[in-house]
């Protein structure tokens, strides 16, 4: 292929400044002293500062980070687990759940979230009709549906390294005299282990993400981060949204670089390795 | 490990979470609020035939925007050889990683009426024009939000295709014109259609984007839906009417273009 | 043979500082079949990739026809490919797959139709079209990338080690049908290999290469029979390469002893090797042998023994259909046509002695090879 010429890279330049630019200008204006959205006066720490005295988005980032680590723990085990036993399904029930397993996928958030909030009013309805609870919604249907959401894709990201597997691996763990769980851990989880911690790493950074399905199914107490960002947004436009941005962009940024130091670390490593097989 | 079982908590799981659900909804669709079958949500939808409209217009709109710049970012982007084409997967997804809420908020924050472009016109005696509270503001949000799902998806097939089929095609006497139009644009068309899809879908029904850029005025099908649940609207039986019939339209609309797609493939190559 | 059909003149190809190409020079007649052979990273491919026009020469001319071609894009150039992994496309079948050239060319469609099932008949596959590219096997893939470089009836047709992912005895039906096919169509194949038995099958004319330098060009009997260089003669087949001295013309000397030989031209007492190939040695009483060794390992090969035998420290090996048991004292007997004298180079000294030999050595060297030539690309 041709390289690139100038106008094609000035493209790609207008394309980042379209996707960053507006990133900037927010972590610009979060230093801004005052509340204009157009005007510098000068350097402030002000929002901030204000930001973590606001006991909503901080209890709303605790239950966040709670929830998204509590779903993306539970829906790894769960969704490796599944996706090791679909791989032992005869083919027709393998693609059946596999169709089942991608409907959260490829439904729209919205209809996920609204068919949940559904489920759940009716579920709790009934068991508080029949025992007298006083249910509701709260951080356990947040749970639950967040966990409906993870489990595909940790299922997305182990299948291919399961497909990847020598199948004669257990086998051969079986005629060494190992077997049952203990095998699995020696042998299987190590072949599989990358895509296992891609899809916990995939599952903790979508449920903190996510804003549909959880402002349909948290009910009317519970609020998660993007919630209060949600009702902080449409109502008047606060400067502490540029100060929370901010962090959640430096925490971001800093998460990959760190997954992408080590990785290159890792991949030095492997490679000295290789050198050191070769020469001998 | 050779058993099955241990993936029936899932399944079990599914059964709970991901079919009663849709059957639930479905049940409410045909039903009224006194629990007899109706028809009556359907017919109730007919004077929201405009959000419809609306909303499968504007998220067409923004699809095609995607394609169009998506398309030749993802292709330029794997054309690079150095630094960029390395980081080009991160440097895509690192604005996604920003809160979806925030990334449409920026927006909110730029378009105001006084908000920074317009102190940028102001600079040169124009303005200020009205920006945020329209529907342009919605697919403005849209593209931006979801143009990274337009790039990826593109960006990793042409990545894929091996250096050595182009060098076949020019071999054979293509330009590098007819390279792009005979073997890249045909191989990399399973990206684009699942960034169509990735777009698309998202786009269609937010009401999101639609509420912080789009004002009280605009209605979309995820407003109406969000208004029929969880706002003063409250009426779940047409919501998921509503929310029944988006579905099945997506679902056609997405199973057609696959199709025309593959059938693409087959007749003119 | 014919007129010349393409000339590299004085090629250079360098990679930052890395000399793939070191001044090369080479002809290449029309309609023959010349193959370039050598290890990886020998340069060969880089040669095949300038001749197609997918690199070129950090200096150098290449001329086809006798017109400078350097600045030609491959699709403007009247030579086609084959690629090593095949190269085919994917999305389109098989008849789609061998009319694309066709296509472009905007050829008539009744036209295409008769010229793709001529090229599907030519490589065995008749009626193939309609199938997908990712139904066949890799030997028939092979022959699906061959019918789309042959029908559009190239002057050059460009094989870059188009059978090194086939199993033995596809490979060896390939070699053949591809010496026909050359036939049929009459027209210059290069084609490039570090196969060495691939190359003396097929070629017309068969090029050695090593670090980017040409060491000798001749024909598959030539190269064989008269190797230039140790190298040559280690990389062509078995060889022993024992350090000898001319005497003067048609008389050699080793261990000592002198023998005779045909070779001529040599300064009186010059220091050379001396090739001598182990189906050349036949194994005679010791009291009747030219030499005597002792044999150190006999293997079982099937149609013969290969022997190691230690002749004062220097490990020859032996192929003979006779067998002799390891410990044996035996005398060997060498007529004059075996002994294959060569000038010194600077691969003196480094082939040739069978010390290390084990049968599996070939098999973990190609194993290698075929690695390495992935990292030349």
């Amino acid at each position: 292929m041709k390289k690139n010429g100038i106008l094609s890279r000035l493209f790609m330049a207008l394309c980042f400044l379209f996707l960053y630019a507006p990133i900037l200008v927010l972590v610009v204006f979060s230093f801004n002293a005052s509340k204009s959205k157009a005007v510098w006066a000068g350097f402030s720490l002000k929002w901030y500062a204000e930001l973590f005295q606001n006991e909503m988005i901080l209890n709303a980032l605790w239950l966040t980070l709670a929830v998204s680590a509590l779903a993306a723990i539970i829906s790894t085990v769960l969704g490796t687990a599944a996706a090791i036993g679909f791989r032992n399904m005869k083919h027709r029930s393998r693609s059946v759940c596999m169709t089942i397993n991608n409907i959260p996928l490829t439904n729209a958030d919205i209809i996920t979230g609204v068919s949940m909030m559904l489920l759940f009013l009716f579920g709790i309805s009934a068991v508080n009709g029949l025992f007298g609870f006083k249910w509701r919604m709260g951080f356990a249907t947040l749970l639950i549906a967040h966990i409906t959401f993870d489990v595909p894709n940790v299922i997305l990201s182990v299948m291919p390294k399961l497909r990847q597997l020598d199948p004669n691996i257990y086998e051969a763990a079986q005629d060494l005299g190992d077997h049952g769980f203990h095998a699995f851990r020696k042998v299987i989880l190590p072949e599989i282990m990358p895509g296992v911690v891609n899809g916990l790493i995939i599952a903790f950074t979508l449920s903190i993400d996510d804003f549909v399905i959880s402002y349909f199914t948290a009910g009317s107490q519970t609020q998660t981060l993007s919630m209060v960002i949600y009702s902080m947004a449409k109502k008047r436009v606060s400067p502490e949204i540029n100060a929370l941005s901010t962090l959640m962009f430096v925490a971001v940024v800093a998460l990959m670089v760190l997954v992408n130091l080590r990785q290159t670390r890792q991949e030095r490593l492997a490679k000295r390795q290789r050198e050191k097989l070769t020469a001998q | 490990m050779k058993s099955k079982a241990i993936s029936f908590p899932y399944v079990g799981w599914m059964g709970l979470f991901v079919i009663a659900p849709i059957l639930i909804i479905t049940v409410y669709a045909f039903t009224s609020a006194t629990g007899g079958f109706t028809l009556a949500n359907f017919q109730d939808m007919a004077q929201y035939a405009s959000a419809f409209g609306r909303s499968f217009l504007l998220a067409a709109v923004a699809t095609v925007v995607c394609v169009l710049i998506g398309y030749p970012m993802a292709y330029y982007l794997a054309r690079e050889t150095g630094w960029l084409h390395r980081m080009a997967t991160m440097l895509i997804m690192l604005p996604m990683w920003m809160n979806f809420l925030l990334r449409t908020y920026s927006w909110k924050f730029l378009l105001e009426r006084n908000g920074l472009i317009n102190a940028f016109f102001d600079l040169f005696g124009l303005g200020p024009f009205q920006m945020i509270d329209t529907q342009g503001a919605i697919v403005l949000g849209m593209i931006y939000n979801f143009l990274p799902y337009m790039v990826l998806p593109i960006f990793s097939v042409i990545e894929k295709i091996d250096p050595k089929v182009i060098e076949a095609a020019q071999d054979l006497g293509a330009n590098s014109v007819t390279v792009f139009r005979r073997v890249i644009f045909p191989l990399s068309l399973p990206g684009v259609l699942s960034g169509i899809t990735m777009v698309f879908i998202p786009s269609v029904s937010t009401f999101a984007i639609s509420r912080l850029l789009g004002g009280s005025k605009t209605l979309l099908l995820g407003n109406l839906i969000d208004m029929q649940f969880l706002g003063g609207a409250y009426n779940p039986h047409l919501g998921s009417a509503i929310s029944l019939v988006m579905m099945v339209i997506v679902m056609v609309c997405m199973a057609l273009m696959n199709h025309f797609g593959d059938g693409e493939q087959g007749v003119t190559l | 043979m014919s007129k010349e059909l393409i000339r590299l003149s004085d090629c250079v190809m360098k990679y930052d500082d890395e000399v793939i190409l070191d001044h090369l020079n080479l002809y290449i007649n029309d309609k023959e079949f010349l193959t370039l052979l050598g290890p990886s990273g020998c340069g060969k491919t880089t040669t095949l990739r300038i001749i197609g026009g997918f690199q070129t020469p950090t200096s150098g001319d290449v001329f086809f026809d006798g017109k400078r071609i350097n600045n030609v894009p491959p699709h403007k150039r009247k030579i086609n490919t084959v690629f090593q992994k095949y190269a085919l496309f994917t999305h389109m079948n098989i008849f789609e797959n061998v009319a694309f050239g066709l296509r472009i060319q905007k050829r008539p469609e009744a036209e295409i139709v008769r010229r793709v099932e001529e090229a599907l008949e030519l490589v065995n596959l008749p009626g193939y079209g309609k199938r997908s590219v990712t139904s066949l096997s890799g030997g028939q893939q092979q022959r699906v990338a061959i019918a789309r470089a042959i029908v559009n009836r190239p002057q050059v047709l460009l094989l870059d080690e188009p059978l090194g992912a086939l199993d033995l005895k596809l490979r060896k039906d390939m070699q053949v049908e591809l010496k026909n096919i050359q036939r049929e169509v009459g027209i210059t194949f290069i084609y490039v290999t570090h196969d060495q038995e691939e190359a003396l099958t097929m070629s017309d004319t068969v090029v050695v290469m090593d670090k980017g330098n040409i060491q000798q060009i001749g024909t598959p009997i030539d190269i064989y029979n008269e190797p230039k260089n140790a190298f040559v003669a280690d990389f062509i087949g078995e060889s022993n390469i024992i350090d000898g001295v001319m005497v003067e013309d048609k008389v050699v000397k080793l261990y000592g002893k002198k023998f005779p030989c045909l070779d001529t031209g040599f300064a009186p007492n010059e220091p050379v090797d001396v090739v001598i190939r182990p189906e050349d040695i036949d194994i005679v009483p010791v009291e009747q042998g030219q030499l005597t060794g002792t044999v150190t390992e006999v293997i079982f090969k099937g149609m013969h023994y290969d022997i190691i035998v230690d002749f004062q420290g220097f490990k020859w090996l032996i192929q003979t259909t006779d067998f002799s048991p390891e410990g044996a004292k035996i005398g060997v007997k060498i007529d004059p046509d075996g002994f294959h004298v060569m000038k010194k180079s600077t691969y003196s000294g480094k082939f040739g002695d069978y010390s290390s030999y084990s049968s599996e050595y070939d098999e973990l060297s190609e194993a290698s090879d075929e690695e390495g030539e992935e990292d030349e690309e």
